[in-house]
């Protein structure tokens, strides 16, 4: 089987600091892979090389197109990536606000990228719009209200549903719960959990979180100092973790 | 269907003066279709731990440990997972459950997981918690609130959803009272008449002789504890 | 010593705009960066209009200007004696005598022909500008075609209003390629743009741009499948002309709530009275026809 994306040897510095050096790894259609690490790990360095928003000084990252075959997406045109950046592939930030347009409705947050693929019916378009706001549980009477009317975790909520309106294969996630309130991750989680699920997705997912990570990750990869130390099946990393470091992580961790 | 070769486990625990412990060695059996085999010794043995190794959960230091044709030590995670999915069934010992889930899904859970379609899935799982004596107005509840009794039969309810040609069973009958473990100990002898190849830990003895055909002392494979 | 060169800018200046202006006919639609000169009237006076007007005037041309459609408001007859001072060309009001005519938020009614020139101020030229404020990423928007954008904006009207509120400034596609905004001109005049006759010509001179519409260029308003693109405007007729077709303007005539809506081209209406028609302002005059 080829794999939906094959990261191989992606290095990213900053002067003299490493940001991340020599990443390799292959990830299955309907994975779903954690990377986890503490601030300053490299993790969102990582992310970011791979999803094209920072340029990595070496390495690869092979994206298995629909219509080519894999292609390695540092060396797409910036058309072709900004296409994949709007069809199969999203991008979920950790702000909500950084990937909504906030003086747009919710209706034309999630439209739009029905609209930048080409949709030209205004019903349709809409009735496309209300249902994803069902589905990530925003009340559907709330269409035409700004985010900027949205709490937080609504906010992020939406956001999801404008990047898989489009039903995209790989979704990059930096954070997703980051400064939400408890039970609010949680329902957030939880919606995540059901859709990865549901729509077969294959997922990226970056936290300093390990309670996220096991909630929703297949597979893990523990960073430290811009390096991978260990990586393997989600429960075999926190259950059983081989290297000091992810020792020391999974040991911090209170259970409640 | 089931077959270590040769299996052994270490623990190094880093953050505690880098101290190693040497759990089992050279472990090496078996278990075939319609087989119930009993893993024994005492507390600390290393029962669970070799459980957990031959469901992918621990990391293995060295051998095979063969489940149908894949080696899982060897094994991609994808092919662990997809093993877990369709393959490899496990209760734990104790129930470890997404919190909010309500128990229909959480023992739905593994059919989903296979894509069978919604209703059937509920529908089958509606007729194993009858079976174990969960009542309905529970169903719709998350059983993280449950007693320990209605954990573990849940617990049991999940693993048992999907017909697996070999399951892991950490101590089934804990916390139940006579009659349900009646009910476990009827769906282990299902589940062997239908040729799936079983591992149990049951530190109850009568439990273990109604069911399994052989045991195996994991405490013979554990190294001396140097003095 | 104050004789100026012919039509105010010196000659090297006006082969600069000259350079933009044949590459924003070579590319219908796309957005020419200019060096915009200080011009004797502050920004948002039409000195972007007025670079363009100076750079395609000749001696032998006739110059008409309008503001709103009038001849005779203070903006129109400022640039109007502007230009007869700086180049001592030939003006007029007459609309079929002109060779070139600038126009503020306008399209006259009579259709052009092929020996005119029509010059628009452009206060703002990116359509897309209200949605996107950065000038870095509206720029790729353009380069990439990536115009999803655009109907939001559309979209968000019908979803505020019910329909498509945008009157004014309505963003269309030329030729199939660059989303264009045609200036604060009604979207009454919309289908107007599309294969005229004339050469149409569009200067922001705050922003610093030049676009421009070679003869018979396809335009096409922008609309969604179930919301078409409608040219309206007041449902009433000119009460001085009795024009049916013609873009009103409504004009408060006392303190009471008297008002008379009357054609905002004056030269057109001007030229409907001189034939004798006559609107309902007129006592005992029938509606023409």
């Amino acid at each position: 089987m080829t794999p939906l994306l094959s990261v191989q040897g992606v290095t990213k510095h900053y002067g003299a600091h490493i940001g991340c050096a020599d990443v390799s790894f292959d990830l299955y259609p309907g994975e779903v892979m954690g990377i986890v690490g503490e601030s300053g790990s490299g993790k969102s360095t990582l992310l970011n090389c791979m999803a094209g928003h920072l340029t990595p000084d070496a390495g690869q990252v092979i994206f298995d197109t629909r219509g080519d075959g894999p292609r390695d997406t540092l060396t797409m045109s910036e058309p072709e990536r900004r296409m994949l950046g709007r069809t199969d592939w999203a991008f979920v930030h950790q702000n909500a606000r950084d990937g909504l347009r906030m003086g747009v409705s919710a209706g034309g947050n999630v439209g739009e990228r029905l609209m930048a693929v080409g949709a030209r019916h205004y019903g349709d378009i809409r009735e496309q719009a209300t249902d994803w706001l069902d589905r990530v549980e925003i009340d559907s009477d709330r269409v035409d209200d700004r985010p900027t009317t949205f709490s937080g975790g609504m906010q992020q909520r939406l956001q999801i549903a404008r990047n898989l309106v489009t039903g995209p294969r790989l979704v990059f996630m930096d954070e997703p719960t980051g400064g939400l309130d408890v039970s609010v991750q949680a329902r957030l989680l939880d919606l995540l959990r059901g859709l990865v699920r549901d729509m077969g997705l294959s997922a990226i997912i970056v936290t300093h979180d390990l309670a996220v990570v096991r909630l929703l990750a297949d597979r893990l990869m523990v960073m430290k100092s811009g390096r991978v130390v260990e990586a393997g099946l989600t429960d075999q990393v926190l259950d059983d973790p081989q290297h000091s470091y992810s020792q020391l992580l999974v040991s911090s961790v209170l259970q409640v | 269907m089931i077959e270590l070769q040769d299996v052994s486990k270490t623990f190094t625990l880093h953050n505690q003066g880098s101290a190693v412990i040497e759990v089992i060695s050279g472990v090496s059996f078996t278990v075939a279709p319609g087989e119930c085999v009993a893993l024994t010794g005492a507390s600390g043995a290393g029962k669970s731990t070799l459980m957990r190794m031959i469901y992918g959960n621990y990391l293995t230091q060295s051998g095979a440990i063969r489940i149908g044709d894949v080696d899982l030590v060897q094994a991609e995670p994808r092919e662990v997972i997809a093993l877990r999915r369709d393959v490899l069934g496990y209760v734990s010992q104790f129930l470890r459950v997404v919190p909010r889930v309500p128990t229909l899904d959480v023992v739905a859970e593994p059919l989903r997981a296979l894509g069978v379609p919604v209703e059937e899935a509920q529908l089958r799982a509606q007729k194993l918690l009858s079976q174990l004596n969960i009542p309905q107005r529970l169903w719709s509840l998350s059983p993280t609130t449950f007693s320990g009794g209605e954990q573990q039969r849940v617990n049991i309810a999940r693993g048992f959803a999907h017909a697996y040609p070999a399951m892991l069973l950490d101590e089934p009958t804990a916390s139940l009272d006579a009659v349900n473990r009646e009910i476990v100990l009827t769906l282990i002898e299902d589940a062997r008449a239908r040729g799936a190849a079983i591992i149990g830990i049951f530190h109850d003895e009568a439990a273990r002789s109604r069911v399994c055909n052989r045991e195996i002392d994991v405490s013979e494979f554990t190294p001396e504890v140097a003095a | 010593m104050s004789d100026y060169n012919f039509a105010y800018l010196d000659e090297q200046t006006k082969r600069m705009i000259r350079r933009a202006i044949l590459k924003g006919l070579a590319i219908p639609g796309y957005q020419v960066p200019f060096a915009s000169r200080e011009m004797p009237m502050p920004y948002g006076w039409g000195t972007g209009g007025v670079q363009v007007s100076a750079a395609v005037l000749t001696p032998d041309d006739t110059l008409k200007v309008i503001d709103q459609g009038a001849d005779d408001t203070t903006n129109a007859v400022s640039i109007r004696s502007f230009f007869e001072r700086t180049a001592e060309v030939e003006t007029t009001t007459a609309t079929k005598e002109a060779t070139v005519i600038q126009t503020r938020h306008r399209i006259p009614e009579k259709p052009l022909s092929e020996d005119q020139i029509l010059v628009y101020q452009v206060p703002i030229p990116e359509p897309l500008r209200f949605l996107e404020p950065r000038e870095s990423e509206t720029r790729k928007m353009h380069a990439l075609e990536e115009y999803g954008l655009m109907h939001v904006k559309l979209y968000e009207d019908i979803a505020r209003h019910g329909h498509i509120a945008t009157s004014y400034a309505y963003p269309v596609k030329v030729e199939g390629r660059y989303v264009m905004d045609p200036s604060p001109i009604p979207k009454f005049d919309n289908p107007k743009l599309g294969d005229m006759p004339a050469i149409q010509l569009f200067g922001a001179g705050r922003e610093q741009r030049i676009y421009a519409l070679p003869p018979y260029t396809q335009v096409v308003s922008l609309d969604f499948e179930d919301h078409p693109f409608e040219a309206s405007k007041a449902d009433q007729v000119c009460g001085l002309c009795g024009a049916e077709d013609s873009y009103l303007d409504e004009v408060i005539t006392d303190d009471k709530g008297g008002r008379l809506f009357c054609c905002s081209d004056t030269d057109y209406c001007a030229g409907r009275r001189a034939r004798g028609y006559k609107g309902p302002a007129f006592p005992g005059s029938e509606v023409a026809a």
